[in-house]
């Protein structure tokens, strides 16, 4: 059996987390192994793990490969899994390899399957892990067609880092695109509040924008109490649909967008710990919390969703005065 | 750039309040009651259906929804969406099932986008949501635009924003809360929606009675398209055990819980 691991480099040309956690999915199969890599470069990145054990170095590289773009990363993974030739293909599920993924497996008449949380052969038969009915249940999947696509989540398999001196061949591609990469639109270092590395996720829920004990909103106090969370823990920042809704139109938190959602139709981020703070738990929430370890909650209704074994801990108590104190704490 | 087509591609999903089970079926995996539970339209495939129209009202241009679904239950759900914007649909009457193969979904929706009277390439944007609510796989849009021949394909969009002359450019969600921001010279091109920017319309009896003249016809002769399901085998689905022990704290000092969380948050 042949596999081989797909990926494009970094900006600075190396070879991205994500990247090294599907590889040592691919290696996991334990087939002969080819990398496939794309790119503005990929030397520096087929050395870093050039004593992984594959067989063989294929790269596609230049100024056109450097950006996200369908056209071109499409045209260059093709060209890589034509030359390859493999069963298998496993790429990780990076933002810019998913856009492209299930259009190269069409071009290669390929089945597809993505974001897969597990992968193993047994036996010579490979089964891979993935979520449906967005991480409400899983299931185990075979396919007999080959070749087969497949992208690994990020956190779930162990990455392989080999460093040497890799020899590469390169293949020419001319890509056709009528798309081209005007800028990165990142938040400012200092108004980051999406963190995927964090140890820690701070839910903020509608309650933070809702009258309070004495009958008013105290929705500046609630932003200062946030932030000030976020700058002494360097937490990820995440909210639910209500909240998100709401500074949508302008009434409450100002540096929430729609990207902050966790939940049904948001995100499903990896954090070891969560803490939820005025969000009541209900489900549509919490199936994108399935991937975060420890949970607790502040809440001032012992009967909210949390309480009914979706945290380990419930606190129930008032979230500003909490918060103001540990803020303090931890500061 | 006037006259654009826009189809979207979407289809219905189980109401995200319902609780989920899954059973074995002679197929493969099923959820239990499937055909009773209520389902709504797939929530990131209505943003891209809401974001359709409003261009189609910039552009004078003509918005389709393509919906491949079990016919009866696409009809329930069409009372309500047909409410919310002008647009006329194809139905293909198979399965909805985050269980089928994404590639032979995909196979199917290009088939019905290709059955679109009048349908003109070079005016083509399609649209749908960049994963679905059931298979979330993100790889039917992919597969539709390559088999339509579109290789200039957005995946997470937030925005688009369309010169006079057709170009536009689109904001695609990327990692860390960043934007990748694109330019394209124009259609034909395929755009994967994330939320967008517009609150879901509110509904408009008079669009809806206009809609269903269309809808209900379309229902009548929607096309069978069984998915096969070759090579695709299931050795298990089942639900995760996720319940935890939730120690409830009542009654305790603030400073206390503000202790006990610091020491957590630390460890
Ligand atoms: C199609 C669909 C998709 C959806 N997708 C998502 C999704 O992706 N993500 C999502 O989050 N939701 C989603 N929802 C919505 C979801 O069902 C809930 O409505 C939403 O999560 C509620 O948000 P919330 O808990 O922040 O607000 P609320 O339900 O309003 O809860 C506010 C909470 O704050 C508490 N509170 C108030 N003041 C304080 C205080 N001082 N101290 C402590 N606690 C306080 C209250 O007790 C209450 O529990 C979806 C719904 C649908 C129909």
């Amino acid at each position: 059996m042949k596999v081989l691991f797909l990926a494009h480099t970094e900006e600075d040309g190396s070879l991205g987390k994500a990247a090294a956690e599907a590889l040592g999915a691919a290696k996991g199969l334990g087939g002969e192994l080819v990398i496939g890599l794309f790119g503005a470069e990929v030397q520096k990145a087929a050395d870093s793990v050039a004593g992984c054990g594959a067989v063989k170095f294929y790269g596609v590289a230049g100024p056109e490969f450097a950006t996200a773009r369908y056209g071109s990363d499409a045209a260059a993974a093709e060209a890589i899994a034509k030359a390859a030739g493999a069963e298998i293909i496993v790429a990780p599920s990076t933002s810019r390899m998913s856009r492209v993924a299930a259009g190269v497996a069409q071009r290669l008449g390929a089945k597809i399957d993505t974001r897969l949380t597990g992968l193993e052969a047994v036996g010579g038969k490979i089964t891979a892990t993935r979520w449906f009915y967005r991480q409400r249940m899983v299931g185990k999947i075979e396919r007999d067609a080959r070749p087969w696509l497949v992208t690994t989540d990020t956190g779930c398999f162990a990455p392989c880092e080999a460093a040497g001196s890799a020899s590469v061949e390169m293949l020419t591609v001319a890509p056709a695109t009528r798309s081209q990469v005007v800028e990165i639109i990142a938040p400012a270092a200092d108004a980051q509040t999406i963190r995927p590395d964090a140890k820690l996720l701070l839910v903020a829920g509608a309650g933070w924008g809702k009258s309070q004990a004495d009958g008013q909103k105290h929705v500046d106090e609630a932003a200062r109490l946030i932030l000030g969370l976020l700058s002494a823990t360097q937490a990820s920042l995440g909210s639910s649909k209500s909240l998100v809704d709401q500074s949508g139109e302008g009434a409450a938190l100002p540096f929430l967008t729609h990207m902050h959602q966790v939940g049904q139709t948001g995100s499903t981020p990896r954090h070891p710990k969560g803490l939820a703070t005025c969000c009541h738990g209900e489900e549509p929430h919490v199936v994108g919390w399935r991937f975060v370890g420890e949970r607790r909650a502040i809440n001032l209704d012992a009967n909210c969703g949390w309480a009914q074994g979706k945290a380990d801990v419930l606190y129930v108590a008032d979230a500003f005065a909490v918060m103001s104190k540990l803020v303090d704490l931890l500061k | 750039m006037k006259g654009l087509q826009i189809v979207v591609l979407g289809s219905i999903v189980p109401d995200p309040l319902q609780t989920l089970e899954p059973v074995s079926g002679p197929t493969g995996p099923a959820l239990k009651n499937e055909l009773m539970l209520p389902a709504v339209l797939d929530p990131w495939a209505g943003h891209a259906l809401y974001e359709a129209a409003n261009l189609a009202k910039k552009v004078e241009g003509k918005v389709y929804l393509v919906a491949l679904g079990p016919k009866a239950k696409l009809q329930q759900v069409m009372m309500n969406v047909a409410q919310k914007v002008p647009f006329e649909i194809v139905v293909l009457d198979g399965p909805a099932s985050g269980f089928a193969d994404a590639a032979e979904t995909a196979a199917a929706l290009a088939g019905g986008v290709e059955k679109i009277p009048g349908l003109d390439k070079s005016k083509l944007l399609v649209f749908g949501g960049w994963q679905s609510a059931s298979r979330g796989t993100g790889a039917v849009l992919q597969m539709v635009g390559e088999l339509l021949g579109i290789t200039d394909q957005f995946q997470g969009v937030d925005e688009i924003a369309m010169a006079e002359d057709g170009s536009f450019t689109v904001l695609e969600r990327i990692e860390g809360g960043s934007y990748q921001k694109s330019s394209c010279q124009g259609a034909p091109a395929l755009l994967g929606w994330a939320t967008g920017n517009l609150p879901e319309p509110p509904n408009n009896p008079q669009v809806g009675m206009q809609n269903m003249r269309l809808i209900m016809p379309a229902l009548a002769k929607a096309t069978p398209a069984p998915l096969k399901g070759e090579g695709l085998k299931y050795a298990g689905v089942e639900l995760p055990s996720q319940r935890r022990e939730t120690r409830v704290v009542k009654n305790a000092p603030v400073e206390d819980i503000a202790r006990e969380l610091a020491d957590w948050i630390r460890a």
